[in-house]
């Protein structure tokens, strides 16, 4: 539930961040994630960072996604 | 003259007449205006397109435009929209007491340089204004007229199964523009409306193709709710795929942030037009040959089934109905 | 990698589908618990796409749906206290109560002002300090934080006109009364993904270890959910019931624990009145006692008139998942989104609000 969307890190000025998507950008509250930092990608709900996205994992999910749309592809 | 619009700048008398001449039609000034009659009177000939539109946009000047151009555009939009030359505008402003003169300057300026664009005159006007908290500002109403060409039917309801459907370029700027001016909502950026008068892109529309049905502009409500204006009017289903329809990545941004659906948030300097498909990629080479037409698209087509229906194949190759907008695309946190 | 779009890929998205197709021989019946993952799952069509072994419900995961009519007058009635500005997520603007909503109460005088965030409710407290700033606290565990931390805020800069009326609700008791309720029957759960972000994967163990139910969290684009369909259905024909996370990039077990701690440092739990489900004990949060003085319902008097329920609405029903939008009389004869009876139809993430704007009658 709730509405998070990815938005990256581009500067931090105590615990308020300016984010950005896709070129939009807005400042976000990093009360709830204190140890993000530039560059890195958050979730941002509601004007706030509700946690730290794991590039890796996402890389992960999708090559894995990838072998599955292959080995599907290759039993057609 | 003070710095601040005062009631008595609206009753008639010699302030009034100061700020007409001096703010008002000065930077517009043409022989018919500068008549002051009651009413211009203007030769014609042919048939006559009509069509009035108030503006309230809140806040009044927004990155890539003002109510001044927006009043322009909109209306001229709305005369090209139905194949007519656009001739003539009537302005009105509603003022709230108040008002920096300096702001009227500079949507006059804004008018002027949107009207000399769409090669129209503005030749007889109005203006009121009334008290402090009766009106946001400023309130611009116009009519326009122009002339639509003999053996032109270019309507809502004139769209046929198998037309093909042209979008002009990226969807949602106009309002996510607007929407980043407002309080409590607070997102930065470049992003800026995409008002605009298609006079001349509707002309080079027209003159590759005389089996143009239908064009509309997709402002309020968005391109949703004009594709489902003209499904209901023409009595026919339209089908458009997601995958076609230009969003800039700024739009969509601020767009999955706020929780609101492109499809849904108002455009000012966009067209979409159901075309022969004989014709479709003659009008859209065009199309992407001009200005206003540079991401012009074809993003689906006119069916003979589900009438009054809009369907969308999604990005993942399902269909799912695309609806009419209902109240105002709130931003959401949920 | 670009995030959201990454996860829309239509080829991936095929892959998916297929490998759900391959895999799924037995009966299944999904839940998706949260709102957002019925308007996602309406939105992109994915129901059609999913074999007809797989069925698939919607739940009770609308903050907004469940908010009661009696809340709603709170809110309502908060609103029309001379001096107050009332915030709110644009959310609970139309959402009619018993005689009126927010969006009608501003229309006849009453300030209330849309938000994005807590961030822009304090500003507009900082910024009128005449006047008492209402924040009108809905969401789950994904907004309570950050409604604690507003308030936190607030305390530290001496903020004296900033005040939250909590109607803020949690998951995992309600997701209980619902099983314990014995009315429905799932094969598998697909988990909140951002309110597991912070309370983590751990807080569905339960589910599997008490109820035998798979659980997986998943995220919301396309990818997100078919992956977590393709996990739910493996684990359901091998007969196994275990929390898995498909949404990894965005929760781990233990969730995110600055998040949980500012949430109950500001916040405490006790009982909430969830529409359709009733009142359920600790399935609510209300402000704590070193907070008291922000809380809403302490601070002003106010009555909200009694509470009306209305007439023929099924929404109690549709959020348990007993019934569906299509079998209230009421949906898309009377209630519509711009005439609705229920918050089921108001909620951008209601059911029914998701099967009328998505769903065609004639087309499947």
């Amino acid at each position: 539930m709730c509405l998070a969307v990815p938005a990256l890190i581009k500067t931090i000025d105590g615990d308020e961040a300016e984010v950005d998507l896709g070129g939009v950008s807005r400042r976000a509250s990093l009360m709830l994630t204190p140890e993000a930092e530039v560059g890195d990608y958050v979730l941002l709900h509601a004007g706030y960072a509700i946690n730290i996205v794991d590039q890796s994992e996402a890389e992960e999910t999708l090559s894995m996604l990838r072998e599955m749309a292959r080995l599907g592809e290759d039993s057609e | 003259m003070s710095d601040r619009i005062l009631l008595a700048h609206g009753s008639g008398g010699r302030l009034a007449h100061e700020l007409i001449e001096k703010v008002l039609v000065k930077p517009l000034s043409n022989p018919l205006l500068d008549r002051l009659d009651d009413s211009a009177v203007v030769p014609f000939s042919g048939r006559l397109a009509f069509t009035t539109d108030s503006y309230v946009v809140n806040p009044i000047f927004f990155p890539g435009g003002d109510i001044g151009k927006l009043a322009v555009c909109g209306t001229v939009n709305d005369l090209s929209m139905v194949g007519a030359t656009p001739l003539y505008l009537s302005l009105a402003f509603i003022i709230e007491e108040g008002l920096l003169i300096e702001e009227l300057e500079r949507v006059l300026l804004s008018v002027q340089a949107a009207a000399r664009e769409a090669q129209i005159q503005i030749v007889t006007g109005d203006t009121k204004v009334v008290n402090k908290g009766s009106a946001d500002k400023l309130f611009v109403n116009t009519a326009g007229v122009g002339t639509v060409p003999e053996g032109i039917e270019i309507s809502g309801s004139n769209a046929r199964p198998g037309d093909k459907l042209i979008l002009s370029g990226t969807i949602g700027d106009h309002g996510i523009a607007v929407l980043s001016q407002r309080e409590g909502l607070g997102f930065a950026t470049k992003l800026e409306s995409d008002c605009a008068p298609l006079s001349g892109l509707v002309a080079e529309m027209m003159a590759v193709s005389r089996r143009i049905h239908s064009m509309r502009d997709p402002t309020r409500g968005g391109l949703a709710t004009t594709l489902n204006e003209i499904a209901a009017q023409s009595k026919v289903g339209i089908r458009i795929e997601e995958e076609k329809v230009p969003v800039r990545d700024e739009v969509r941004g601020a767009c999955e942030m706020l929780g609101i659906d492109p499809l849904y948030v108002a455009n000012e300097g966009k067209l979409v037009a159901l075309v022969h498909p004989a014709d479709a990629d003659a009008v859209l080479d065009k199309m992407r040959h001009h200005r206003y037409g540079k991401n012009a698209a074809i993003i689906g087509e006119v069916r003979p089934d589900h009438t009054g229906r809009v369907v969308m194949k999604t990005t993942l190759g399902a269909s799912r109905i695309v609806d009419m907008l209902m109240g105002d695309p709130l931003p959401r946190i949920c | 990698m670009r995030l959201a779009d990454d996860f829309r890929n239509s080829e991936l998205a095929k892959g998916l589908i297929d490998g759900i197709r391959r895999t799924s021989t037995r009966k299944a019946r999904l839940m998706e618990f949260c709102g957002g993952h019925t308007v996602a799952i309406m939105r992109h069509g994915i129901r059609q796409l999913l074999p007809p072994t797989i069925e698939m419900l919607s739940g009770p995961g609308c903050p907004v749906c469940v908010t009661g009519n009696a809340d709603l007058d709170k809110t309502i009635a908060l609103a029309r206290i001379p001096g107050v500005i009332l915030t709110t997520f644009g959310d609970m603007l139309k959402v009619p109560g018993s005689r009126s909503s927010l969006q009608e109460a501003r229309a006849e005088g009453a300030d209330v002002r849309m938000v994005y965030s807590t961030l822009d409710a304090l500003q507009i407290a900082r910024q009128n300090p005449s006047r008492q700033v209402v924040f009108l606290g809905v969401g789950f565990e994904t907004t309570a934080p950050t409604v604690a931390a507003s308030v936190l805020q607030a305390d530290k800069e001496g903020v004296g006109n900033y005040f939250v009326l909590s109607l803020h609700k949690l998951c995992p008791p309600v997701i209980k009364a619902i099983l314990d309720s014995g009315e429905i029957k799932i094969s598998g759960l697909i988990c909140p993904g951002h309110v597991s972000a912070v309370v983590g994967s751990q807080s569905w163990d339960f589910i599997a270890r008490d109820y035998g139910i798979p659980c997986v969290v998943s995220g919301f684009e396309p990818l997100d959910i078919l992956q977590s369909v393709h996990m739910l259905v493996s684990q359901v024909e091998k007969g196994e019931f275990k929390v898995e996370i498909a949404y990894r990039r965005g929760v781990s077990a233990e969730g995110n624990k600055r998040a949980l701690e500012i949430m109950y440092q500001v916040f405490e739990p006790g009982a909430a009145a969830w529409r359709g489900v009733g009142t359920v004990a600790g399935s609510g949060l209300r402000l704590g006692k070193a907070y008291q003085r922000f809380d809403a319902e302490a601070a002003f008097e106010f009555d909200p008139g009694p509470t009306v329920e209305p007439k023929g609405c099924i929404c109690g029903e549709v959020l348990r998942a007993v019934k569906t939008p299509q079998d209230c009389k009421l949906f898309r004869t009377v209630c519509t989104p711009a005439n609705p009876v229920g918050p089921c139809m108001v909620s951008s993430e209601g059911s029914c609000a998701a099967y009328y704007l998505y769903e065609a009658t004639d087309e499947r």
